[in-house]
C-alpha cells in the first residue's frame, strides 16, 4: 500500500469517527447552551436507541424500520428525560443539575441491565454495511462512508434549522441570553424540549452507526461516546454548536493520528495522550477554541 | 391599563418591593424615578412575570397577571426593553428584530414593522446583517428598543434606555420615546436621568428602597423643591 493510500484510509477513518463524536457533541452543546447542564445521560440515549432497534430486528422487521424505531426510541427517551428529571429542577444550581444527570445515567443503565442482562448482544447490522469498497489496495468500509454521509446531511439540516427557522433562531437566542429570550416571549419550554429532541435524535443515529460498527450492544455502551463527546465539546467550546462539530472532528483526527504514531507498547494509553493534548489546549484557550469568555447563568 | 396593587417582592430574604402601588392609564407616559436599588427594575421584572410577587396584585386590561408566565404577558401586549440592553450578540440585527416578533404569525406585517423600526433608527438598516455584538453601545440600545417594538406592544416597559450613552444618542432616544408616545403606545419608563424623563412624561412615581414615596403629574414634581434637590441636581444645571 502506498503512503497516499494509507493516509486516505486513515483520513476517512478519522472523519467517520469524528462525525460520530460531532453528532454526539452537538446534543450536549444544545442542552448546555440553554440550561448550563452537562447532560451525562446523553450517552445512554445511544443505548436506548440501539436496544430499541435491536428489539425490532429480533421481531423480524426490516432494518430500516428498526433503525427508524431506534431513533424514535432515543428521541422519546430524551424528551422524557427533560420532562421528568430536568424540568422540575430548572433554576437549581448547576451542580444539582449535573448530579441529576448522573442519577439519570445510573437509573437508565441499571434498568437496561435488569431488562436486557449485562451480557453484550450481537447487533445484526445488514451485511452491506460490513463490507468494504476496494480501490486497488485501498479498502474503505461502507459503514464509514455511511456515517460520513449521514453526518453531513444532519449537519446541513441542523445549520438550516438554526439559521432559517424561527424556532432555530429562538434556540440560539435562548442559549445566548435566557432572560432576554423570556422577555421577548420566546417559548422557553418549547425551545428546551426541541433541543433535547434534536440532540436525542442524533444520539439515536449515532447509536445505530456505533452498534453497526462494533457489532454489539450492551447496557453501558453509552459511557465512552458521551465522554468523547464531552471532550469534543470542551475542545470546541462548551455550548457552541460550530465548536462542537469542530471539536468532534479534531478529536477524531487526534485519535487516529495517535493510533498511527504511537509505538504498540504505548497504544493502550492513547486516551491518556488525548487528555494531555486537551489539558495543553485548555491552558491556552480555557474556553475552548470557539467558546466565548462571558458566559453567565441567569 | 396597568395597575400594581400593594405588590411585595422578595429576593430570597431581601424585601425588594414593599407594597408598591402604581397605575398606568392607557396613552400615558409614566416615569419611574429613583436611585440605584430603589426597586425600579424589580418592578418592571415583576410586571413581565420574571419575578413573582409574594403578595399583592397586578392587573392589566382586566386580567390578573400575578400568576402569568412571561410568555403570556408578551402575548397580552406588554413589551420589555431591559436594562443593559440584553441584545443577542451572536445573532444578526435582523435576527434580533425577528426575535422581538417571535410570537407573531402575521409574517408580512412583521416585515413592514421591521422597515418601520429601521426608519426610526436608520443605522440598524445599515447593520442589518451584522451580528449584534459588533454594534456600538448606542446602536445596541437602538436595537434593544427596536426589538421590543417588533412585538407591537400596547404597553412598553423601558428600563434605563439612556444609561451610559453619549448625549447626542440620549437625545435621539428620547425623541423616539416621545414619538412612540404620540403614536399611542403607553410607556412605563424607568430612568436615572430624571431631567430628561420629566420632560417627556405625563406622570411620575418616585421610588426609594422598595417603596413609592411620591407620585403625581410631572409639572407638580418638577417644581417640588425636594425633587429638584435630589433628582435634578438643584439649580446647578
Amino acid at each position: 500500500m502506498t503512503t497516499l493510500q494509507y493516509l486516505t484510509q486513515q483520513g476517512i477513518n478519522a472523519i467517520s469517527i469524528g462525525s460520530l463524536y460531532a453528532l454526539m457533541a452537538i446534543g450536549l452543546a444544545m442542552v448546555f447552551g440553554i440550561l448550563r447542564l452537562i447532560n451525562f445521560a446523553h450517552g445512554d440515549l445511544i443505548m436506548v436507541g440501539s436496544y430499541g432497534a435491536l428489539l425490532l430486528l429480533v421481531l423480524g422487521t426490516p432494518f430500516w424500520v428498526a433503525a427508524l424505531g431506534g431513533i424514535v426510541a432515543s428521541t422519546i427517551a430524551g424528551l422524557l428525560m427533560e420532562r421528568v428529571a430536568y424540568r422540575p429542577i430548572r433554576g437549581a444550581p448547576d451542580v444539582s443539575m449535573l448530579l441529576t444527570s448522573f442519577a439519570v445515567t445510573i437509573l437508565l443503565e441499571n434498568v437496561a441491565i435488569l431488562v436486557f442482562s449485562p451480557t453484550p448482544r450481537a447487533f445484526p447490522a445488514p451485511s452491506f454495511l460490513n463490507s468494504t469498497f476496494r480501490f486497488g489496495q485501498l479498502q474503505i468500509s461502507k459503514i464509514d462512508v455511511v456515517a460520513i454521509i449521514v453526518a453531513v446531511i444532519l449537519l446541513v439540516l441542523l445549520t438550516l434549522f438554526v439559521t432559517r427557522t424561527k424556532l432555530g433562531i429562538s434556540m440560539r437566542a435562548a442559549s445566548e441570553d435566557l432572560l432576554a429570550a423570556r422577555l421577548m416571549g420566546i417559548n422557553v419550554n418549547g425551545v428546551i424540549a426541541t433541543a433535547f429532541a434534536l440532540g436525542s435524535m442524533m444520539a439515536g443515529v449515532v447509536g445505530l452507526l456505533w452498534s453497526a460498527r462494533v457489532g454489539k450492544v450492551d447496557p453501558l455502551m453509552g459511557f465512552y461516546p458521551v465522554l468523547k463527546a464531552f471532550v469534543a465539546s470542551v475542545i470546541g467550546g462548551l455550548g457552541s454548536l460550530p465548536g462542537a462539530v469542530l471539536g468532534g472532528f479534531l478529536l477524531g483526527f487526534l485519535e487516529i493520528l495517535l493510533q498511527g504514531l504511537l509505538p504498540s507498547s504505548l497504544a493502550p494509553f492513547r486516551d491518556a495522550f488525548v487528555f494531555v493534548a486537551l489539558i495543553i489546549l485548555l491552558l491556552f484557550r480555557p474556553n475552548g477554541i470557539m467558546g466565548s469568555a462571558e458566559r453567565e447563568k441567569i | 391599563m396597568l395597575t400594581l396593587e400593594d405588590v411585595n417582592v422578595y429576593y430570597g430574604q431581601v424585601h425588594a418591593l414593599k407594597g408598591v402601588t402604581i397605575e398606568v392609564k392607557e396613552g400615558e407616559l409614566v416615569a419611574l424615578l429613583g436611585a440605584n436599588g430603589a426597586g425600579k427594575s424589580t418592578t418592571l421584572m415583576t410586571v413581565s412575570g420574571i419575578l413573582r410577587p409574594h403578595s399583592g396584585h397586578i392587573h392589566y386590561e382586566g386580567r390578573d397577571l400575578t400568576r402569568s408566565s412571561p410568555y403570556d404577558i408578551v402575548q397580552f401586549g406588554i413589551g420589555h426593553c431591559p436594562e443593559g440592553r440584553h441584545i443577542f450578540g451572536s445573532l444578526t440585527v435582523r435576527e434580533n428584530l425577528l426575535m422581538g416578533a417571535v410570537q407573531r404569525k402575521d409574517q408580512a406585517e412583521v416585515l413592514s414593522d421591521m422597515e418601520w423600526v429601521c426608519s426610526l433608527f436608520p443605522v440598524l438598516a445599515e447593520r442589518i446583517r451584522q451580528s449584534g455584538a459588533t454594534l456600538s453601545g448606542g446602536e445596541q440600545q437602538m436595537l434593544a428598543i427596536g426589538r421590543a417594538l417588533m412585538g407591537r406592544p400596547r404597553l412598553l416597559l423601558m428600563d434605563e434606555p439612556s444609561l451610559g450613552l453619549a448625549p447626542v444618542i440620549v437625545q435621539l432616544i428620547f425623541r423616539v420615546i416621545k414619538q412612540l408616545h404620540q403614536q399611542g403606545v403607553t410607556i412605563l419608563l424607568v430612568e436615572q436621568n430624571a431631567r430628561q424623563a420629566l420632560q417627556v412624561a405625563n406622570l411620575c412615581y418616585l421610588m426609594e428602597t422598595g417603596r413609592v414615596v411620591m407620585s403625581g403629574p410631572v409639572e407638580a414634581l418638577r417644581t417640588n423643591p425636594e425633587v429638584e434637590r435630589i433628582y435634578l441636581g438643584g439649580s446647578a444645571a
